[in-house]
């Protein structure tokens, strides 16, 4: 390996991605070529007065088998964004780790950090370039959230597989137990909800979702296995702690416990 | 036919090892210094966009003192050389050696093979882990390696800094300890170095992967105020 250097005139500058391939090193195609492939599940992301809350199961599926039971889906893009990838959980993870090194060598090699509008649009290139293998039907397909320090609020971003990039007003989720965690926020949400509030509803839509969808995990407290929630807000990426996220499920499994499974009239 | 005058290499050489001298004497100093919990990075540099200190990776940064666009160059190379390696192989993959290697030997060709030299002095810090140990690298114009203890020095009227600097220094002292010291070694008897006068960074563990972090002027007025 020697010093990349170029000329000025064919210099690559920022861009992480077209200097691996300058290297001579290979960039994956983000794509899913073998059904029995380990899946990846639901995700949700909402605002909140603060910023964004992003959660996502443990799950991973490989036809009707659980393929891993503790696979994250929730990741830190950088300080003030977080990305989650619903497909194939091995490419999922390879799109992200180029993308999280997509945003720090461009803040690095210029100085500035891109802005969160400049990041969802680097991201909508990287699920474009994989527009060959996606018209084969062999899609992944990102959710991006931030908080965009220039306007001091929480965005969200959901893509298609032909790299539309779509910002969300307050909340989106994907997966195949998304449309379970959508309906439950739209039903919960208000605007500038605390994180209190925005916490307990992500965490709901998960559990809908899991109660819902046989490829979505739900809490596993015999393993000690819960979803992975972040917020992202002017303090940066923060992980909830287990122990925080676990109180929670148990606080609505036992109100759920005595009420047969059902909410009873409240979004609780 | 013409034939091209003769010029015996030890002139050749010498030639360009003085032209490089005088380039980087010309820029101001700069002094990285182990202390306590990290590696404390201080230069003397009126402008607070073009730096001379900067992040190379989670435990490395990279120092230059001299021609900027010549310095600016190697430092991006650095970090691409960096992020490449951390994404081919692992991240902890990536170590200042490596790097330090490198620039040597870029340093080194462009001494005897170009028609100018690089006029740059180039430091490259990396803070250790339980595993590898602090290092501090520097590597002169014409690719000549030093594996420096403690603290380096580099760039104009280094040797008088480094004599300065080296008289009390210590290793395991504070953060407001170490850059009060350095800033005086900067500064000499007969000046005073503001804050607008200087660049600090710090490589230091935070609990985060990142460890680079620069000093806000704020931050640095507080540390050298008594």
């Amino acid at each position: 390996m020697g010093l990349p250097l170029f000329d000025p005139v064919s210099d690559p500058g920022p861009d992480f991605a077209a200097l691996v391939q300058r290297t001579g090193h290979s960039l994956p195609a983000f794509s899913e070529n073998d059904l029995n492939l380990a899946h990846a599940t639901t995700v949700v992301a909402l605002r909140y007065g603060d910023g964004v809350i992003m959660a996502g199961d443990r799950r991973a599926t490989a036809g009707n088998v659980i393929a891993h039971r503790t696979v994250e889906k929730v990741f830190p893009a950088d300080r003030y964004s977080a990305i989650a990838i619903s497909g194939s959980a091995a490419m999922a993870a390879e799109m992200v780790r180029l993308f999280q090194v997509q945003l720090e060598h461009y803040e690095k090699v210029e100085g500035i950090a891109l802005s969160l509008e400049g990041k969802a649009n680097q991201l909508a290139q990287m699920v474009r370039s994989n527009l060959p293998m996606a018209m084969q039907g062999f899609v992944v397909v990102p959710l991006y959230c931030g908080y965009d320090v220039l306007r001091g609020m929480g965005r969200i971003f959901d893509y298609d597989a032909a790299g539309g990039r779509y910002e969300d007003a307050d909340f989106s989720a994907t997966g195949s137990g998304g449309t379970y965690a959508r309906t439950t926020v739209r039903l919960g949400y208000r605007e500038g909800l605390t994180r209190d509030e925005a916490v307990e509803l992500a965490i709901l839509s998960l559990y809908e979702a899991a109660d819902a969808d046989s490829a979505t995990g739900g809490p596993d407290s015999v393993r000690g296995i819960y979803p992975v929630v972040a917020t992202v807000s002017a303090q940066g990426y923060e992980q909830l702690d287990d122990e925080e996220v676990a109180t929670r499920f148990d606080a609505i499994i036992e109100r759920r416990r005595g009420a047969k499974g059902n909410a009873e009239g409240t979004l609780r | 036919m013409t034939m091209p005058f003769y010029v015996a290499p030890e002139q050749v050489m010498k030639d360009r090892a003085e032209y490089a001298q005088k380039g980087i004497a010309r820029g101001r100093a700069l002094v990285a210094t182990v202390y306590g919990t990290g590696i404390l990075l201080v230069a003397e540099n009126p402008s607070g966009t073009l730096h001379k200190i900067s992040e190379i990776y989670d435990r490395i940064a990279f120092a230059g003192v001299g021609k900027f666009n010549e310095y600016d160059q190697l430092r991006v190379a650095g970090v691409r050389h960096a992020d490449t390696k951390g994404y081919a192989f692992s991240r902890e993959d990536v170590d200042a050696r490596g790097l330090a290697n490198l620039y040597a030997q870029y340093l080194g060709q462009v001494f005897t093979h170009e028609m100018k030299p690089m006029e740059v002095e180039i430091l490259v810090a990396e803070l250790g882990n339980g595993v590898r140990t602090t290092q501090l690298f520097r590597i002169a114009y014409e690719g000549t390696i030093t594996d420096e203890v403690g603290y380096s020095v580099l760039g104009g009227d280094a040797d008088a800094i480094r004599a300065r600097f080296t008289e009390g220094a210590r290793s395991d002292w504070e953060l407001r300890d170490a850059l009060r010291h350095a800033v005086g070694a900067l500064a000499g008897p007969e000046r005073t170095l503001g804050v607008d006068d200087l660049e600090v960074a710090v490589l230091e563990d935070s609990g985060h992967r990142r460890t680079f972090r620069r000093l806000s002027d704020d931050e640095v007025r507080s540390l050298l105020a008594d």
